[in-house]
């Protein structure tokens, strides 16, 4: 089932949520909304679901437009941030609701109820919680639940928001995995929702980077990353350091040095050197050295640049050049993006 | 769901009070002073009084004719004027805890009015529109229907009386729980009524009991904004407090005592139910 987004708009009051958003999602992928808080990604979600009715635009599915359709017909699977488990409810009676609430005509009996259920439970490795209630259950249990209670109706599309984040980090790493093995499985299509790049990154088959209800760029998890297409993306996804054009006199070359732009270098394309290795090398002092597991980030203050520069090197790295706080060293940017300056961080 | 709300409970351990003990055994002493003289003595004399010449005085005060009928009016005022509020109650806290509306702070501005009017006024409302004097009172006596110093004004004026109770109670419990659990409800299928007999009615079902039971012991109790209304007519339009005062002022202590400890019973009922209902709710609003 592909989902077909044209032309979306939506505003609560004077707030634009999104600005007409055009996207497509193709059948049976796996597909992440990425963006900061208020980014218009829930909002998205939240109408692809029915949930809430577009200013103008349409959704269509398999091409087959739905944008009129209740919320009860469109057959979609929602798991909500909090879960929303029915707290008065059993994990049996919760994953059951969507088959209970059927008219007597398309109600399966309760055996086939039941075994449906007690099949759905075993999917999500939680058959034996069946008689618990919601506030029973641990933060990746409850998920779990929420995702099995989403399964039972069959819906043709799945719609996340943000399953993973109020889990801590640990359940929150298994839980990503677990989903992405589910999906290979299923092969059910998919929408969920997150501000977290990594898990996008490691999750999804396709990534919608969105920023002030715009999408800013639709690919891969390999093309956002490597070929972000603004500064924007870039930024998003990992850590970057700003170098602006008049603090570069020797790449000014590259472009017109009169128009405002900015460099922008990921810290880990930062080498480290205690002579300079190239002309375009930059002399700076280590202001701090942080070491972060198998990371270490190292603070800079380049000479005659008022911003300080994070790079980022391994361990190993780190431990050959035998780095120390206030040492003078040259830096030198393997990959330098420039966009011309349009955009704030 | 995980606990958005925290109802904190009292449960302090030893070493977080830093007051003396005898700072504590002071205030504990103060409050139990106050709560016997104003509330246990009160109702004891109450039973005491009811009781002073014996069951058979008491049973036979509660016979008679004139009380027999106050108590049905009050019944029935009940019956009526409750599931009024009930309904109007579940319907408004709905609306106003799950959608967003024009004059949503209206409305609960509304809800909140009779609680602070005066009842007299509230009873003198009714008189004014519904009276001979009043806007349309001329045109109902015209047609011969009585609404003032009749049931019809008294269950009006017991409805706007004990208006808010319901409403009051779940409108903050509904917020607490918030509409996720509708919206999912509804993504799996689910029609309207079915999300609310489903869903959204066994989250409430304590909060409800406890502002129909508070509504109940208004409805059952309420004297100024009924003896305004009411015409004092005995044995027709005389409530259970109504015919107590009648009684009191015609220096039939016992009698007024007998009935009055009706109210008591009711009040002592209201007052178990109703923590029972408050244990419960918190559970709701927390789990």
């Amino acid at each position: 089932m592909s989902i077909e987004i044209e032309n979306i708009t939506k505003t609560f009051g004077a707030f634009t949520a999104l600005n007409n958003v055009s996207l497509t999602i193709p059948s049976g992928e796996l597909v992440a909304l990425l963006g900061p808080s208020g980014c218009g990604k829930t909002s998205l979600l939240r109408i692809i679901a029915g949930l809430e009715t577009p200013d103008r635009g349409r959704i269509l599915f398999n091409g087959e437009d739905t944008t009129q359709s209740h919320v009860r017909e469109r057959r979609v699977g929602f798991v909500f941030q909090h879960y929303a488990l029915f707290r008065h409810l059993t994990v049996f009676d919760n994953v059951a609701f969507g088959l209970d609430v059927r008219p007597k005509a398309t109600r399966p009996s309760k055996s086939e109820i039941r075994e449906k259920v007690m099949n759905l439970l075993r999917l999500v490795q939680l058959e034996n919680m069946a008689t618990r209630y919601p506030a029973q259950l641990s933060g990746g249990q409850r998920q779990r639940i929420a995702l099995a209670r989403a399964l039972a109706v069959e819906p043709q599309v799945l719609l996340l928001d943000e399953p993973f984040g109020a889990l801590d980090a640990q359940v929150r790493v298994e839980l990503r995995r677990w989903l992405r093995r589910l999906h290979d499985e299923i092969h059910i299509t998919s929408v969920f929702v997150t501000h977290d790049q990594e898990e996008a990154l490691e999750v999804a088959d396709r990534i919608v980077v969105m920023n002030r209800g715009n999408v800013e760029q639709v690919g891969t998890a390999d093309e956002v990353y490597e070929n972000p297409a603004s500064p924007f993306v870039l930024n998003f996804l990992g850590n970057v350091n700003l170098f602006h054009g008049r603090h570069h006199q020797n790449e000014s070359e590259h472009h017109e040095p009169q128009k405002s732009s900015v460099s922008y270098v990921r810290s880990h394309d930062i080498d480290i050197d205690r002579t300079p290795q190239d002309s375009s090398a930059l002399k700076s002092e280590i202001k701090h050295i942080q070491k972060l597991g198998p990371a270490v980030r190292i603070t800079l203050a380049i000479e005659g640049n008022p911003d300080f520069v994070e790079a980022e090197l391994t361990r190993d790295a780190f431990q050959n050049l035998g780095l120390q706080r206030g040492e003078q060293v040259y830096v030198l940017p393997r990959q330098v993006r420039v966009f011309v300056e349009d955009y704030q961080i | 769901m995980s606990a958005p709300v925290k109802i904190h409970t009292t449960h302090n351990s030893g070493r977080a009070q830093t007051e003396p003990a005898f700072v504590r055994w002071i205030l504990i002493f103060i409050a139990l002073v106050f709560l016997f003289l104003f509330l246990a003595l009160p109702l004891a004399a109450v039973f005491s009084q009811a009781f002073e010449k014996g069951l058979a005085v008491y049973l036979e005060a509660l016979r008679e004719a004139d009380t027999l009928s106050s108590i049905k009016l009050t019944l029935i005022t009940a019956a009526v004027s409750v599931p009024l509020n009930l309904f109007f109650g579940v319907t408004a806290a709905w609306a106003i805890a799950k959608f967003s509306f024009p004059g949503k702070n209206l409305l609960i501005t509304l809800i909140d009015l009779p609680f602070s009017v005066s009842p007299v006024i509230s009873g003198l409302i009714y008189v004014l529109i519904f009276g001979l004097q009043g806007w349309i009172g001329p045109w109902l006596n015209a047609h011969d229907i009585k609404i003032v110093f009749a049931v019809p004004g008294i269950i009006l004026a017991t409805i706007f009386v004990t208006f808010p109770f319901v409403a009051r109670e779940l409108i903050p419990l509904m917020e607490a729980q918030g509409k996720e659990e509708e919206e999912a409800a509804l993504v799996l299928g689910a029609t309207g009524l079915q999300t609310f007999f489903r869903v959204t009615l066994p989250n409430i079902k304590w909060g409800i009991i406890y502002g129909v039971i508070l509504c109940n012991a208004r409805a059952m109790g309420e004297f100024g904004a009924v003896s305004v209304v009411s015409g004092h007519i005995r044995g027709m339009t005389n409530t259970v407090p109504l015919h107590v005062e009648i009684l009191y002022n015609e220096y039939n202590y016992t009698a007024a005592f007998a009935v009055a400890s009706l109210l008591a019973f009711l009040a002592l009922i209201t007052l178990g139910v109703k923590t029972i209902a408050e244990w419960k709710v918190r559970d709701q609003m927390s789990s």
